[in-house]
């Protein structure tokens, strides 16, 4: 019988009790804030959509093998010796066409393995979080520069410049003593082609354009 | 009220239908704004700010929004369900909340229904609500909406009786069921209302009322008929678009009903807290809207506050508490009134 009051009381009171906590509250300021409107300011190192400075890649294929999603796709086309490719902000020579770097954004996990292996610190994570689409094509960002014509340009120079170094194997195979193996003809001409691209030659096709990044 | 109609026009029908519109022309606004308040009171218990887009001024607009995207709502009827039954249960349930307000007096110059037995009406008519939840859930024919109509049919008849038994300690103060007299008992400063006589059984009878009524209308702590995290919906589940629209006005018509009883009996209905201050007729209907919204606000807070009761919790709470405490109360006012 005394439990049966003493369990009456204390629920009474402990009903006041909480009534009075959320009274309280009901004046507390909200801690959430009108988002679109407000914004929080972002951590510095906050790891957010990417970008890449196509002027500084050099085509070295780090990043997409770092990324554990595989959301870099990156293909690359050699340069004729005659080439000037020019350099990168970090000093790099540049050797390789970057005909196409794409990211698919929405397959990105924002891990941000993919920008310590860059040598030229080309590819880096921004603060931008706003970037939904209607259609998910337009979440797959092309950064390269180059477009189709230039690229078939430049496959096209290469395949020929391949072709007459064949021919130069066979020329040289046909000769019945050969001083060196078969195989180390095309090394000796790779050689010979950074020695050659050192020499500054104008490149028909100019340097590649910024821009084109983002939809 | 009634002359003042039959001044404009001869036809009785006419006067009668004008008369029985008032409540809803005023539920159907209440409606809106205190689902908005709930949601608004809600957030901002909990450090949230709830909706803020619509209309402008803190989303004011947000339950027109709601309501009209309701209206547009395909109106889905399970297979399996009794159609019939289905179709009829929103309608029954809003017919029971809504005839209460046919006895309830808005001010004093208007009440749907002058009859001399409002309160013993108005207590037995708002029954027929238990009638239409118990047809909801069953029609459904969903295990969680008959589980819900079960669990509502067995909470509203055991808190009527703790309800009715509060009640009647103010009736043998009052000695008459008719609540305009009720009312006009207790004009006069707020010492008059009924609340703060016979010191303390009748505010013990009061709370007794509250604690019920909150059972009564399904609203937390005694939500279980719908416990969201065990039972989906409860007995509306699978209701949709404009009925589950009609489940939730008659919700918050019958919030209304049993705030403006206990307002009306309790603490004067619609007579000004200050004496002739702001009294009459017009003034009357801001002094009963207001004291209703307060114990709307006060039905907001508690749930707001405290989590759902287990289903033998809530027996205990109506058998072995609220009624033998009622019952104390009338055997208290009994002896004042027959001895003093």
């Amino acid at each position: 019988m005394k439990q049966y009051f003493k369990d009456i009381f204390t629920s009474v009171w402990t009903v006041l009790i909480g009534m009075k906590v959320t009274f309280k509250h009901l004046f507390v300021p909200a801690v959430t804030i009108q988002y679109p409107d407000v914004k929080l300011k972002l951590p510095e190192r906050a790891r957010n959509r990417l970008y890449v400075n196509i002027d500084d890649c050099i085509g070295c294929d780090q990043c997409s093998m770092a990324c554990p999603v595989d959301c870099i796709t990156i293909e690359t086309s050699k340069s004729l010796p005659t080439d000037d490719l020019g350099i990168t902000s970090t000093g790099h020579k540049k050797r390789l066409w970057v005909t196409r770097f794409d990211i698919d954004i929405a397959k990105c996990c924002y891990c941000g393995l993919c920008v310590p292996p860059c040598p030229t610190e080309c590819i880096v994570m921004t603060d931008v979080y706003e970037f939904s689409e209607f259609d998910r094509h337009n979440l797959i960002y092309n950064y390269s520069s180059m477009m189709p014509a230039q690229v078939a340009e430049v496959k096209e120079k290469y395949s020929q410049l391949e072709k007459e170094q064949a021919a130069k194997k066979a020329a040289q195979a046909a000769k019945p003593v050969a001083p060196v193996p078969a195989g180390a003809a095309p090394a000796e001409a790779v050689t010979k082609q950074v020695t050659q691209s050192q020499e500054s030659y104008p490149d028909p096709s100019g340097p590649p354009q910024k821009g084109s990044t983002t939809s | 009220m009634e002359q003042l109609l039959q001044h404009l026009t001869n036809s009785e029908v006419i006067i009668y239908l004008i008369i029985a519109v008032i409540p809803l022309l005023w539920l159907v606004p209440y409606a809106l704004f205190a689902v908005w308040l709930e949601r608004k009171v809600s957030a901002h218990m909990q450090d949230r700010l709830g909706p803020m887009r619509v209309g402008g001024w803190h989303g004011w607009a947000q339950t027109i929004a709601d309501i009209l995207k309701l209206l547009q709502k395909e109106d889905i009827v399970p297979r399996a369900a009794d159609k019939k039954l289905f179709t009829l249960a929103p309608f029954i349930v809003f017919i029971g909340s809504y005839a209460a307000f046919a006895a309830i007096p808005f001010s004093s110059a208007y009440i749907g229904s002058n009859i001399n037995i409002g309160l013993f009406y108005v207590i037995a008519v708002s029954s027929l609500v238990v009638i239409g939840l118990l047809m909801a859930g069953w029609a459904s024919n969903n295990k969680w909406s008959l589980f819900g109509a079960m669990r509502s049919a067995a909470q509203i008849v055991s808190y009527e009786i703790p309800t009715a038994l509060a009640l009647l300690a103010v009736v043998m103060i009052a000695g008459t069921l008719d609540l305009q007299e009720i009312n006009r008992q207790q004009s006069g400063w707020f010492w008059n209302w009924f609340v703060f006589q016979k010191f303390p059984f009748v505010f013990v009878a009061f709370l007794i009322y509250f604690v019920a009524s909150l059972a009564e209308v399904n609203r937390t702590p005694f939500d279980i008929p719908e416990a969201e995290s065990e039972l989906v919906a409860g007995y509306h589940t699978e209701y949709s678009g404009m009925k589950f629209a009609m489940f939730f006005l008659a919700e918050y018509a019958n919030m209304f009903a049993v705030s403006a009883i206990a307002s009306t009996l309790f603490l004067g209905g619609w007579n000004s807290p200050f004496g002739t201050f702001l009294s009459g007729p017009i003034w009357g209907v801001f002094w009963f809207i207001s004291k209703g919204m307060f114990f709307i606000f006060v039905h907001m807070w508690l749930r707001w506050t405290l989590p759902r009761l287990r289903v033998d919790q809530l027996m205990y709470v109506s058998w072995k508490v609220l009624t033998p405490w009622a019952f104390a109360c009338i055997v208290g006012v009994g002896l004042w009134v027959l001895l003093g």
